[in-house]
């Protein structure tokens, strides 16, 4: 079974990212970047399923400005077998991306595709549910337990009352969760090998696929501060303050 | 311009998170409410009696038992072109079904938004929620999920719209419910409780959770968790509060134990008034607490118990 996993480049989620003063955006010049925490999840999961003999290929596909190159570069450090960097300066967004991916689709002809179930800069938490109505396939999202069987995936999916789980025929898309694994570092010897796997580079255009934005950002400004709080001494104290100062007890 | 809400409900009632979709739902123009399930006459009979909700379309078929994405997705794109906005409210279910249901209609989706500007215009959070970003869709239609905590919900009642039965829309087969595993608890939910007490990882055991119950009792409080007393096995994955977990904004957040990580503040921080406890004077979530206890949980809690006992 081949599977593709596409990784994003983000800004790593140990930055307090800054709002540019001319609201335009936030800083990302000088900013630590890495792969999206899901798509590691997602990574790791694909290579555990290649270390158990279910998978025979992982293919990490990445969207963006030329540097996303260095993530597809993590995904092949931790396992994945080769790479495509679809590049662009355009603002993708997951619309744009799930097109994409479809074209990609197209001609790898994965069966299953295990992605991440929110990049942490745009927060959409859309991407794979839109590939998967693309392409008109089946979708478990928000996993915290996979399995092959046969001809079929089975998901466990983390939901607002607890768990549930469903069974997707196969080809199929997963969307990963904090719970599924723990993703492993890339070994420095595995680091090594990664630099000579192959990465293909293509351009939206050789896909057919318009990327133009259909969300414009008219403003990013900062969220309104907290006013700063006081350290109270007791607990007696913390509850009469509550009680005759907050009045919310 | 006429907007649908797809509702999440359950045993017979709309589920809060769905009524401040509504709400949402109200500044872009008429609102109709979609009701899908199977055996689900009494959830739409409570849809008809939301204030403000011009006509309910009810959807009962075995099909839309559990609220698969697939069928669903597909029932949404049946009923589109009736529709300007296409709402749910941003809860497993809405994220789960909306973006599919927007990729049909080749809309690009607005996930959780926390404001409106106008039909086109919305605000939402980005970076954890240390950016808002306004953004303008270009699409005909608009597919939005809604961030609850940022409405003021509807009532439960008042209205008194019109119940129609959906078309009969062919649902694909390709995903199957198998079962479900869900916590069971006699509080209220995280999403529509009026306090909410978090424990962190300085809990140390799920079986220490115990200490925050009788202080969740005395004040109504639905329990949640950071991630890492998810990731420990302390607590069930659906009691995580933050960025990827559940947003909230109670009257009364009390963080215990937790250390004010920012994507733990992201689903915390716009709560009317924040509490830490925490025995590390120098823990981030004093920097977002009202009112900031130093002390060693395992000393505080209990004493908290008996001071609310007490008064
Ligand atoms: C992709 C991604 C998504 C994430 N999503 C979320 C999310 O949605 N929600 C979330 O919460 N986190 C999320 N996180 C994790 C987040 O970054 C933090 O790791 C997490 O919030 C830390 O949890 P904590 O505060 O309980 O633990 P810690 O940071 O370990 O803090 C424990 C705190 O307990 C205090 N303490 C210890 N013992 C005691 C005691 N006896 N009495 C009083 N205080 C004590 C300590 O002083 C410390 O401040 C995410 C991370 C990533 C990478
Ligand atoms: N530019 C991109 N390149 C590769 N994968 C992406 C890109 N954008 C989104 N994805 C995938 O889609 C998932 C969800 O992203 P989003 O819908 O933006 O929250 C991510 O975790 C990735 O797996």
């Amino acid at each position: 079974m081949k599977i593709l996993v596409p990784v994003k480049r983000v800004v790593d989620y140990n930055v307090k990212v800054r709002v540019k003063s001319d609201g335009t955006g936030v800083e990302t010049a000088g900013v630590k970047m890495s792969m999206n925490p899901f798509d590691e999840i997602a990574v790791e999961e694909a290579v555990r399923l290649k270390e158990k003999g279910v998978a025979t290929e992982i293919v990490a596909v990445s969207m963006g400005v030329a540097a996303s190159a260095e993530t597809i570069r993590t995904a092949l450090a931790m396992g994945a077998d080769r790479g495509i960097l679809v590049e662009t300066d355009v603002d993708l967004q997951p619309l744009a991306v799930a097109k994409l991916l479809k074209a990609i689709v197209a001609k790898e002809a994965p069966n299953l595709i295990i992605m991440g179930k929110q990049a942490i800069d745009d927060d959409m938490s859309a991407t794979g549910q839109m590939l998967a109505a693309l392409l008109g396939w089946p979708q478990g999202t928000f996993a915290s337990k996979v399995a092959i069987e046969g001809d079929g995936v089975t998901v466990v999916r983390e939901v607002d009352g607890g768990l549930e789980t469903v069974a997707l025929t196969l080809p199929a898309i997963v969307t990963t969760d904090l719970r599924l694994n723990e993703p492993r570092y890339a070994s420095l010897p595995n680091i090594m090998k990664a630099r000579k796997k192959p990465i293909e580079t293509l351009k939206p255009a050789d896909l057919g696929v318009d990327p133009a934005p259909r969300l414009t950002v008219l403003t990013v400004a900062e969220p309104p501060k907290r006013q700063a709080g006081v350290k109270v001494g007791s607990v007696a104290e913390l509850v009469a303050k509550l009680k005759t100062e907050a009045k919310v007890i | 311009m006429t907007a649908l809400v797809l509702l999440d409900h359950e045993a017979g009632s709309i589920k809060q998170p769905s009524r401040s979709a509504v709400a949402a739902a109200q500044k872009l123009g008429e609102v109709h409410v979609l009701v899908a399930g199977a055996g689900v006459q009494a959830a739409a009979d409570a849809a008809a009696r939301l204030p403000g909700v011009a006509k309910v379309i009810l959807a009962d078929a075995p099909a839309y038992d559990h609220a698969l994405a697939e069928p669903l997705a597909a029932l949404l794109v049946a009923l589109a072109p009736g529709y300007s906005h296409l709402l749910a409210a941003a809860t497993a279910i809405g994220k789960n079904v909306m973006p599919r249901a927007a990729a049909l209609l080749d809309a690009q989706p607005i996930s959780d938004i926390a404001g409106i500007v106008d039909a086109d215009t919305f605000i939402r959070p980005i970076y954890a929620g240390n950016a808002l970003a306004t953004v303008k869709s270009a699409d005909s239609k608009k597919v939005i999920t809604v961030r609850a905590a940022s409405f003021d919900p509807v009532a439960a009642e008042g209205g008194n719209a019109p119940i129609e039965a959906a078309p009969a829309v062919e649902t694909p087969s390709m995903s199957r419910f198998v079962s479900a595993e869900l916590s069971k608890s006699e509080r209220p939910e995280l999403t529509a409780a009026r306090v909410v007490i978090s424990g962190g990882r300085g809990m140390q055991s799920g079986d220490n959770f115990k200490l925050l119950e009788p202080i969740a009792d005395k004040l109504g409080a639905a329990v949640g968790a950071s991630r890492a007393a998810v990731d420990a096995g302390f607590v069930p994955n659906d009691y995580q509060v933050g960025q990827t977990g559940k947003i909230v904004a109670p009257e009364l957040y009390v963080a215990v134990g937790i250390s004010g990580a920012i994507q733990h503040l992201a689903g915390m921080k716009d709560s009317k008034v924040i509490v830490a406890i925490n025995k590390d004077e120098e823990a981030p979530i004093f920097q977002v607490a009202d009112y900031g206890l130093v002390a060693d949980l395992f000393t505080a809690l209990p004493e908290l118990a008996a001071e609310l006992e007490r008064s």
